[in-house]
């Protein structure tokens, strides 16, 4: 069982067999949601453990689900929120973390001790009185409610002054001899030269907003503004929900995007979400 | 700051400064006003009985808390989440553990089946929660047909009382069980295999006594890591109850999150509501103070 030694393939058959019955259990829920979104619903009510449809009923259920509810809508959403939370907490935590790592000022050690306190604090505590906040200003139900929130990322300075640490001062002193500025440096220098932490945080940020349901569900009430996972919710509240066909395929269409990326990305996205694992 | 380059030492120090602040202000004033500030407001809150529309607010000290402790509803919902925690945490970890060990005993299809655990740790939790329903359907779910075909009578996994906090901790041990693997993973590739040859010659014949003696020791800061991000991932169970019970049937399946979610933003009992979540971070922060003090312990061992 030593790496290196590769056994024969009947030596590994019983590694393979365990694996693979586990692999089925993760992935049964995904087979049979795709299953039941392409059936019509006598079958999905038959007594029957068959997989595959007999009647193909896919684009029934499939367009019966874009119909009920705006399943477009929401992965638009989706990718607005999150593409917004990315941009802003990129442009909030990078040049803090830059200062945090590599300047000197007073304050520093101050500074970090709190980005090291809020890592503590999970995302839940903050929202009663900033919803309390958004409603006094009148925001609530706007796509500001929901980024509001996330656009400060102490993960992210973290993570980044981590990074940036780890680079050579010479490449720094190198810029600034060539007459750049220090938000240049930040930008042009340092965060290139940081770029498998940048994406590593990117993956870990869009599949946490993505996925998130607690804060839209807070800050949203309006189908418009509806995010993927609050749109699930919006659909199984409508009649629609009922009709177990359709609302497969309502969940196969907003799951689908972020297994996909993820399948087309996969050691980024294990990089990022793993080791980013503190918070979410 | 361009001109810094023909300018004394001093200037740049003073500009040093200065670019440290700036380029660390609007952080700073970003976490003052979206983390630091509202978290403790929300202690403060905790000690009012605010409600929103209200038109004002009363200090009334402990009185939330003191609520908190007559509340049946509550104290259901601090239960199950600890038995979710106490029932979850355990059984991913062993079992994720045990996947990244044969994962990583052989070379042939690591990276697929690495991919495949992991997949419902990036999967939106609501839309996989809603084929779970399906799946675990008392009449028409493939669950209890495919126990129906063993002899087993149906069972109404998520309607009845007995059986909603069962089936929500299997819902998350599939959830948590994909982390579990990628960072154990992680962990048994910094394992050098000279260890495991060096132990095999000192007489450790058998694959358990390896593990016993060489893995599970070097995996000790790995576990503990695993064990505190599972807890708290846990802790904070609330898409699936949301989605499929909503702390149902009879707050059998009634979560800390999910009942400060009521109290706050459908009852707007505001002041109620901040008491259980301050709760809730009282529970978190214990658990990484805890998990602090056993890693300091750890590192004078290593």
């Amino acid at each position: 069982m030593r790496p290196g030694a590769r056994p024969g393939l009947l030596a590994d058959l019983p590694r393979l067999a365990v694996l693979s019955l586990g692999a089925l259990v993760i992935l049964a829920p995904y087979l049979w949601m795709l299953s039941a979104s392409l059936k019509p619903g006598s079958e999905i009510f038959r007594d029957s453990l068959a997989l595959l449809p007999e009647r193909l009923y896919a684009v029934e259920n499939y367009s019966k689900a874009f119909r009920e509810v705006p399943l477009l809508r929401f992965l638009f959403n989706g990718a607005v929120v999150c593409g917004l939370i990315l941009l802003l907490q990129l442009l909030f935590a990078v040049p803090c973390a830059y200062a945090l790592a590599k300047l000197r000022w007073r304050g520093r050690e101050t500074m970090f001790a709190l980005v090291l306190g809020g890592l503590l604090i999970p995302a839940h505590v903050p929202a009663l009185p900033l919803y309390a906040g958004l409603a006094a200003a009148g925001l609530l139900d706007t796509y500001a409610a929901l980024v509001a929130p996330f656009v400060i990322s102490v993960f992210g300075i973290f993570m980044f002054r981590q990074a940036f640490r780890a680079l050579p001062d010479e490449l720094i002193q190198a810029a600034r001899i060539d007459g750049m500025g220090e938000l240049g440096i930040v930008w042009r220098v340092v965060l290139p030269n940081a770029w498998p932490t940048a994406t590593a945080f990117a993956t870990f940020s869009v599949v946490a907003h993505w996925n998130d349901l607690f804060w839209p569900l807070v800050a949203v009430q309006s189908a418009e503004l509806a995010t993927p996972a609050l749109g699930v919710l919006f659909f199984r509240a409508e009649e629609a929900g009922n009709d177990v066909g359709a609302l497969m395929a309502a969940s196969v269409v907003v799951t689908a995007p972020m297994v996909a990326f993820f399948l087309l990305a996969q050691r980024r996205f294990i990089q990022g979400v793993a080791t980013a694992g503190l918070k979410g | 700051m361009s001109e810094a380059r023909t300018t004394p030492a001093l200037r740049w120090a003073l500009g040093e400064a200065a670019a440290g602040w700036l380029l660390a202000a609007p952080a700073a004033t970003a976490l003052f006003l979206l983390l630091l500030g509202p978290s403790l407001a929300l202690i403060a809150l905790s000690f009012t009985d605010w409600e929103l529309g209200a038109p004002g607010l009363r200090w009334i000290g402990l009185d939330n808390y003191a609520e908190l402790l007559d509340d049946r509803t509550f104290l259901t919902a601090l239960r199950n989440t600890l038995v979710y925690v106490g029932v979850v945490m355990p059984i991913s970890i062993a079992l994720g553990l045990g996947i990244a060990l044969l994962v990583e005993g052989g070379t042939r299809l690591r990276a697929a089946f690495r991919a495949i655990y992991f997949l419902p740790v990036v999967s939106l939790l609501v839309a996989m929660a809603t084929a779970w329903q399906y799946l675990l359907h008392p009449t028409i779910g493939p669950v209890n047909r495919l126990l129906g075909m063993l002899g087993i009578a149906p069972i109404n996994w998520l309607g009845s009382s007995d059986w909603v906090m069962t089936s929500l901790c299997a819902i998350g041990v599939w959830e948590n069980i994909g982390y579990v693997v990628v960072l154990f993973m992680a962990g048994l590739t910094a394992i050098p295999s000279e260890l495991h040859a060096a132990a095999e010659v000192d007489g450790a014949r058998s694959p358990w006594a390896r593990f016993r003696l060489v893995t599970w020791p070097l995996l000790g800061p790995t576990t503990l890591f695993v064990v505190t991000i599972i807890a708290i991932r846990c802790l904070r169970v609330f898409d699936t109850v949301a989605a499929l019970t909503r702390g149902g049937p009879n707050n059998a399946s009634e979560v800390l999150l999910h009942v400060m979610y009521k109290e706050g933003f459908s009852y707007f009992r505001i002041g109620y509501s901040a008491a259980i979540t301050a709760v809730f971070l009282a529970v978190v922060l214990a658990l990484m103070l805890l998990q602090n003090r056993l890693l300091d312990r750890r590192v004078h061992y290593a």
